[in-house]
């Protein structure tokens, strides 16, 4: 029964987007923010990131977006005084806040209670001994083991148990800080970092039982004790890969039901004796060759897993684990998706889930490829099919990363000895190394003796190569074009392997009728009809998806192209925008379709678009939908670049792209199209010209003037632009992107060292509206994403301010945007140049919406439905700017990603963001530097390394930190300019040089910042790289451009104890 | 080489043949169990019918001969979506390939198994042939009235034990019994069980005299059990005629009884109450039931198409203990002035859910109250 005296809950979310922690908590939050509001409860919201859905004024009724810190969360407590807090839909972030409150008795003093699971169950839970204890009491095996706060204590336990080890941080995201010791000084340097990491500086030393099948169960308990399974699921990389980056498929495939239902059993077992209310997750060990199986951790709350277990099944975990936190019992829950049932059942599954890992190492190409028990995945992709060759092929094609098969990457240039040496490695690429071993004739059992993954998944990707070969070599005919369909070969891998064309392939498909079908999930089988319109393909069926309308009132169908897996530079913002846009159409009248393949966002509820079509974003994939549904329009502005690559294919296909047109967005990207708008509307942009050599390049710089900004036409994966100065730096770097590829044009721009500018603006073909113009804290040569980004900008003249306006009216309406555009500039005084134009929805979007007011997604939306900026109560042209500084800190997820380099360049590098708001520009500064996770000062050490055409300017800003308190180290060029311009300064010794030296500085643990501004372009191995990885490693905040690190120095003069907190929800009232 | 099923409504689904290659015909029913198919392929339940499994890939763990629920597959036919190619787990010792074969099971394999259950969802549950044969015009009409003629009979007589025997207690980890007590003596009526609801009995202490279905009430009251249970079955339970009287006459002793499934519905028809023909009934580990004793719902295992209409229970003579949470048909009664507890699902699971094991232990209170 529903607790009636729960009237008024907060909410903590998980903060910016970093690896382990994702969009998958956007989408928990918010389904669990609608449950308690549509039982009337008042819900407050704090989370500091504001690209998320959850932290929306429809989502919930107060919305901070601050900091997650202690600090801010108890001014909140006393702020809005609600009466409970539901601790176990944020992630581990907003959990671990809300215990250390427990912990500080503030909770208990302030009246407020934390509801669903209590704080002596999560303890249980996450504390290691205790769960050790609670485990043993129940008969739940675990592995040996033992908890340390010390690293002499952990190697101690380590002999004892043997080599090799698990390490395991406790209170930590996604594992970070953990992993597997073969010996002693690999178990040393993971017990110093994972003892760090640790909010509790404990590390627990385990049993290494890697080779396990693992698996895991996603339960839910009520306060009545009653206890379901929603799902399990079966990790095909064995124990030893965080389940993050492992394929996993759901249900388990090689458990009978003996082994299916022990391990079932013992996580209700678990469940109850530790007396969860809500969701929770049990990850298993289970030996592969005997019914012997251990507990490897349990998650005490929502989870990446329960995310997919919910997308996976069509059971909302979120949605039942925040009415039960009010008293519901299961049986009083119905279920959603039938309509019919209710929450008290488990569901059975007709068809195979295959989820792949989406992995960062094409943005981080010096980093290690290999997985282990830290997460390394950004974000993720599930397919749906009814057989799992076909689950894992589509999986592949929803990477984004230009892979499409078995064939994507290609190893058979190497010989046996090597490919045996890569068998070994386990890496993102191992399944196409297993094909490969294949296809030489390994024998299972062999690739099972050295990979352990059961042999029934060797088999399967047997079966994709068994039909490769068939493919080359038998002359096509129906049975084999169906057998290749069944198991998902998309037309253009079948064409590419027969030699016959893509549409060729089309045409006998239509000849022999072999059609994609829909299919529902919906819970139970078949066995109840469902109301719930969430579909996936296969080949070979009955269709269930008649194309007609859900409501015969509608008239007219949209189609919504969702963004894929979230990876660096397309996040969470996008998943934002299409559900916004979704929403709107609805309200326009429209019946919505959305196609999205990513598990753990928002988009992918089944209940946001009228129908959830769970397919990759390919062009054949999307023609599928299209041809049951035939839709009257489809928009792809905002879903990033994956909607908008599937634009041209959507017109071919006879589907009008709502708003702008692609011919547009391809003339804005165009370099020679795009110069011609140029000229045509009077903007300007830096002098450049398009070159081949060195020469020509040198030739092109002396006569633009240095300096000069060079690049490749198109981005190469890690070398990016380079400011040069003189003719021998263009030598050095035009040498240095030929050894990557030639015979791309490279372009040289003169290098206007101003202060870059971004807008969003809507425009309806006669009239713009700009929401507000942020100003970015790094000057030109910072990715835009990577920037500090400050609204209202702050330093423009009003003649260059006046430019940006007319000149985002003019290309506007020159690239005939309807709908979205985003403007980038550079300011120079008065001058003001274009950088680049995307007539698209942007990352800041979400961000310039919620600082401003202005609903610019429904806006954008209402615009393309035919209204116009007027006609919706808006005068046109920039508005009246709010009365709070918003800024927008980039947040990095460096230290997971071993090997990757840290320095900003033109490349993307983080992963989420947070947002920093405040009346005073200093606050705002403070609290986004906090948002990030930078709370100093703690050491007040500090080191400086600068390049020398920075040296000039870096004095001033140490002057300010040597105010501060802080001690300076410097290596010798930097401690000279320091010492001459006044700044007491210790010289430190290079890497190269003996020790002690600046790394054992670094690996001291007593620093609190870096300051290193390297030289553009991939340095590898070079010492400030291995510095940087170092510091980065070991918690130490890393600076690598001046203008962040002068940023830094002003938040911490204005470091205030108190700090004031904005209701998002209520700007309204106050703008 | 192609087989086809044919329903009674002319639908017919093409697909591929397993197992053996014979013509038959049964009623076909669905399970939505995600694993267990061996112990589906040999619950005596499914004698006379043909089950489909809505899960679509079967056959993944291969064959583990301790895992059968009897000495040998009772359904008339297996209807899969797939079958795997190879199978992989340490405890496999066959394919399922072979077991249909060696067993004279046929089968069909490569069917859109989840239409085929809409429309046994929709139209409820209905006959069927399995066949190799290509039926069609006048040929397909004839065959379709021989098909709609038929009616799942005399499966109890088939599946039940031919002979008495004694199972004996044992230690909960199968080893052979050493607790302090003295084993409680189980009189089991076997109407077509489970191995593991007698070797459930069995692991809480139990000596279990395992009685063929046709034995008199004499028979077994006469050897002073401490308790009687009566276990699952296939068919209709009215069909039973004469067993149902002697069990009228076991409910009248004083001594405890529990019973599962079919002997559920048999005791409730010995004690007035009817059954009716549920749409197309119960069949899979993931039914919710609600304790009303306690209020708790537990997730069940169940094989069941027909249920004790509540409608027509004596408040006298029994109450509903039971319940289903999604349909609200009747899962279990409690018999008034009795020591009788009846359940219409399995709490001995195999498969599913192992949730309601507790049962047995109840029981095991009855026998010593």
């Amino acid at each position: 029964m529903k607790d009636n005296s729960i009237k008024k809950v907060l909410m903590i979310g998980s903060g910016p987007i970093v690896i382990g922690q994702a969009a998958e908590f956007d989408y928990a939050g918010t389904q669990a923010c609608r449950s308690l509001k549509e039982e009337g409860i008042e819900v407050v919201l704090l989370n500091s990131n504001p690209a998320t859905i959850m932290t929306d004024k429809d989502i919930a009724d107060h919305v901070y977006i601050e900091p997650l810190t202690i600090q801010v969360l108890e001014r909140l407590i006393e702020k809005e005084k609600p009466d409970s807090i539901l601790p176990t839909l944020g992630g581990q972030a907003g959990l671990n806040l809300a215990m250390a409150l427990d912990e500080s008795g503030f909770l208990k003093s302030h009246n407020v209670r934390l509801i669903g699971t209590t704080a002596l169950t999560i303890k249980k839970a996450e504390d290691r001994l205790m769960f050790k204890e609670t485990m043993e009491k129940i008969n739940e095996p675990v592995a040996p083991s033992e908890v340390v706060h010390s690293v002499e204590d952990g190697l101690r336990v380590a002999e004892e148990i043997g080599y090799p080890v698990v390490l395991r941080p406790a209170y930590t995201l996604g594992g970070s800080g953990g992993g597997i010791a073969e010996n002693r000084e690999q178990c040393t340097e993971i017990l110093e970092n994972g003892l760090r990491l640790s909010r509790v500086h404990e590390v627990l030393v385990e049993k290494c039982i890697a080779g396990w099948k693992e698996v895991e169960y996603e339960v839910i308990r009520d306060s009545a004790g009653n206890v379901i399974t929603v799902c399990n699921m079966e990790n095909i990389d064995p124990v030893g890969v965080h389940t993050g980056d492992s394929i996993v498929v759901a249900p388990s495939q090689t458990l009978g039901d003996k082994e299916y239902q022990m391990l079932r059993t013992s996580a209700l077992n678990i469940i109850t004796e530790l007396g969860i209310t809500g969701g929770c997750n049990v990850q298993y060990a289970l030996h592969p060759e005997s019914m012997e199986y251990c507990v490897i951790e349990v998650n005490p709350r929502v989870s990446r897993s329960s995310a997919l277990a919910s997308k996976a099944t069509g059971y909302p975990i979120a949605k039942v684990a925040a009415k039960i936190a009010l008293g519901y019992t299961l049986d009083e829950i119905k279920n959603a998706v039938t309509g019919k049932t209710y929450a008290s059942f488990e569901p059975m599954l007709d068809y195979v889930v295959v989820k792949m890992p989406r992995l960062p190492f094409d943005k981080f190409i010096t980093a290690e490829h290999t997985l282990g028990t830290q997460m390394k995945a950004t974000g993720e992709v599930m397919a749906i099919a009814n057989n799992f060759e076909g689950g894992l092929m589509k999986a592949i094609r929803s990477l984004e990363q230009h892979v499409d098969s078995l064939m994507s990457y290609d190893f058979s240039d190497l010989d046996d000895h090597d490919l045996q040496k890569l068998l070994h490695r386990v890496d993102d690429r191992r399944i196409w190394v297993i094909a490969e071993a294949l296809r030489r004739g390994y024998s299972y059992q062999e690739i099972h003796n050295i990979t352990k993954i059961d042999e029934w998944f060797i088999d399967k990707i047997k079966i994709l190569i068994d039909m490769e070969n068939r493919l080359k070599s038998e002359s096509m005919n129906e049975t084999l074009l169906r057998e290749a369909k069944r198991i998902e070969f998309t037309d253009n891998v079948i064409a590419r392997l027969t030699g016959y064309e893509e549409s060729e392939i089309a045409e006998m498909r239509d000849k022999w009728d072999i059609k994609a079908a829909f299919k529902m999930v919906d819970t139970c089988a078949a066995e109840f009809e469902a109301e719930t319109p969430y579909y996936y393909s296969v080949f070979g069926s009955e269709n269930e998806s008649t194309g007609a309308f859900r409501d015969p009132e509608k008239k007219k169908k949209v189609l919504v192209l969702g963004s894929g897996p979230i990876r660096i530079g397309q996040g969470i913002e996008f998943d934002f925008c299409s559900v916004h846009c979704t929403w709107q159409f609805k309200k326009e009248g429209y019946e919505t379709i959305i196609i999205n393949n990513n598990p753990e966002t928002v988009s992918t509820d089944f209940d946001i678009a009228d129908k959830l079509y769970f397919e990759p974003l390919t062009p054949e994939d999307v023609k599928n939908v299209v041809d049951i549904e035939k839709p009257d329009g489809a928009v792809v502005q905002f879903g990033g670049q994956t909607a908008i690559k599937l634009a041209d294919a959507l017109e071919k296909m006879g589907v009008p792209i709502l708003g702008t047109q692609q011919d547009d967005v391809d003339a804005a990207e165009d370099r020679e199209r795009f110069d011609a708008i140029l000229q045509e509307t009077g903007c300007q942009r830096a002098a450049g010209k398009t070159v081949f050599t060195s020469e020509e390049a040198k030739e092109a710089a002396n006569e633009l003037g240095y300096p000069v900004l060079v690049r490749p036409s198109y981005v190469l994966g890690g070398a990016g632009m380079r400011i040069a100065i003189c003719d021998e730096d263009i030598d050095e770097y035009i040498g240095e992107i030929n050894q990557i590829a030639q015979e791309h044009p490279i372009l040289v721009d003169k290098y206007i060292r101003g202060t870059e500018l971004e807008v969003d603006a809507i425009c309806d073909g006669k009239d713009i509206l700009i929401p507000g113009i942020m100003e970015h804290i790094e000057r030109t040569g910072i990715h835009s994403g990577d920037s500090i980004s400050i609204y209202p900008e702050r330093s423009l003249t009003a003649t260059a301010k006046q430019r940006v306006i007319d000149y985002t009216e003019r290309l506007a309406k020159a690239l005939h945007v309807i709908g979205m555009v985003n403007v980038q500039f550079i300011a120079d005084g008065d001058e003001v140049y274009i950088i680049e134009v995307n007539p698209r929805s942007s990352r800041t979007v979400p961000y310039i919406s919620k600082v401003t007011g202005i609903p610019i997604v429904p806006l954008a939306t209402k615009i393309i439905c035919g209204h116009t900026i007027r006609e919706l109560g808006y005068e046109p042209g920039l508005q009246k700017e709010a009365a709070y500084y918003a800024i927008k800190m980039p947040v990095f997820s460096f230290e997971k990603i071993k090997g990757a380099d840290i320095s900003l360049g033109p490349e993307m590098k983080s992963t989420g963001e947070c947002l920093g708001i405040a009346k005073s520009f200093n606050e705002a500064l403070y609290k986004a530097f906090q948002g990030a996770g930078i709370q100093l000062p703690k050491y007040k050490n500090m080191v400086i390394t600068v390049k020398d055409e920075d040296k000039a300017e870096i004095v001033p800003i140490a002057k300010r930190f040597e105010a501060l308190g802080y001690r300076i180290f410097a290596t010798l060029g930097t401690q000279k300019a320091l010492s001459e311009g006044g700044v007491k300064c210790f010289q430190v010794r290079k890497v190269e040089q003996e020790s002690p030296n600046i790394l054992d500085l670094v690996l001291g643990h007593e620093l609190d910042i870096v300051i290193d501004i390297p030289k553009e372009g991939a340095e590898a191995g070079k010492d400030g790289f291995v510095i940087r990885r170092n510091a980065v490693e070991t918690g130490v905040n890393v600076l690598t451009a001046i203008d962040t690190a002068k940023a830094l120095a002003t938040s911490l003069e204005n470091k205030s104890s108190e700090i004031t907190l904005v209701d998002i929800a209520k700007l309204d009232e106050e703008n | 080489m192609d087989a086809f099923l044919i329903l009674e409504d002319g639908t017919v689904f093409k697909g591929t043949s397993i197992g053996a290659v014979k013509e038959v015909i049964s009623e076909v029913v669905f399970n939505t169990s995600m694993t267990g198919y061996l112990e589906v392929l040999t619950d005596p339940s499914y004698a006379g019918q043909a089950t489909v499994m809505t899960y679509p890939l079967i056959g993944n763990y291969g064959i583990c001969y301790d895992d059968m629920e009897s000495e040998r597959p009772w359904l008339d036919a297996f209807i899969v979506r797939e079958l795997s190619r190879i199978p992989s787990n340490f405890r496999s010792e066959n394919t399922i390939q072979n077991f249909l074969k060696k067993n004279d099971i046929p089968g069909i394999a490569g069917i859109d198994t989840r239409a085929l259950t809409k429309i046994l969802r929709d139209k409820g549950t209905m006959n069927g042939m399995v066949t190799t044969k290509r039926y069609k015009g006048s040929e397909l009409s004839s065959i379709l009235e021989k098909i709609k003629a038929y009616s799942v009979t005399g499966v109890v007589a088939k599946t039940t034990t031919k002979s008495v025997y004694v199972a004996q207690a044992q230690n909960p980890d199968g080893s052979r019994y050493t607790g302090d007590k003295e084993p409680k003596r189980v009189a089991f009526i076997d109407v077509g069980a489970k191995r593991n609801i007698i070797r459930s009995l069995q692991r809480q202490g139990c000596d279990v005299t395992v009685y063929p279905a046709d034995t008199t009430a004499e028979t077994i009251l006469s050897q002073n059990p401490d308790g009687i249970m009566i276990s699952n079955g296939p068919g209709d339970p009215k069909e039973n005629v004469s067993i149902i009287k002697e069990i009228k006459k076991l409910y009248d002793s004083e001594v405890p009884i529990f019973a599962i499934c079919l002997g559920h519905q048999l005791m409730a028809l010995a004690t007035g109450a009817d059954t009716f023909k549920l749409k197309y009934g119960h069949r899979g580990g993931n039914h919710p039931v609600k304790d009303l004793s306690n209020g708790r719902v537990y997730i069940t295992s169940q094989n069941h198409g027909y249920a004790v209409d509540p409608k027509s229970l004596d408040p006298k003579v029994c109450e509903e203990a039971f319940v289903n949470v999604n349909d609200g048909t009747n899962e279990g009664l409690k018999y008034v002035g009795k020591n009788i507890v009846t359940v219409q699902y399995h709490p001995e699971a195999c498969p599913g859910p192992k949730d309601s094991a507790y049962l047995f232990e109840r029981f095991m209170k009855m026998m010593e109250a």
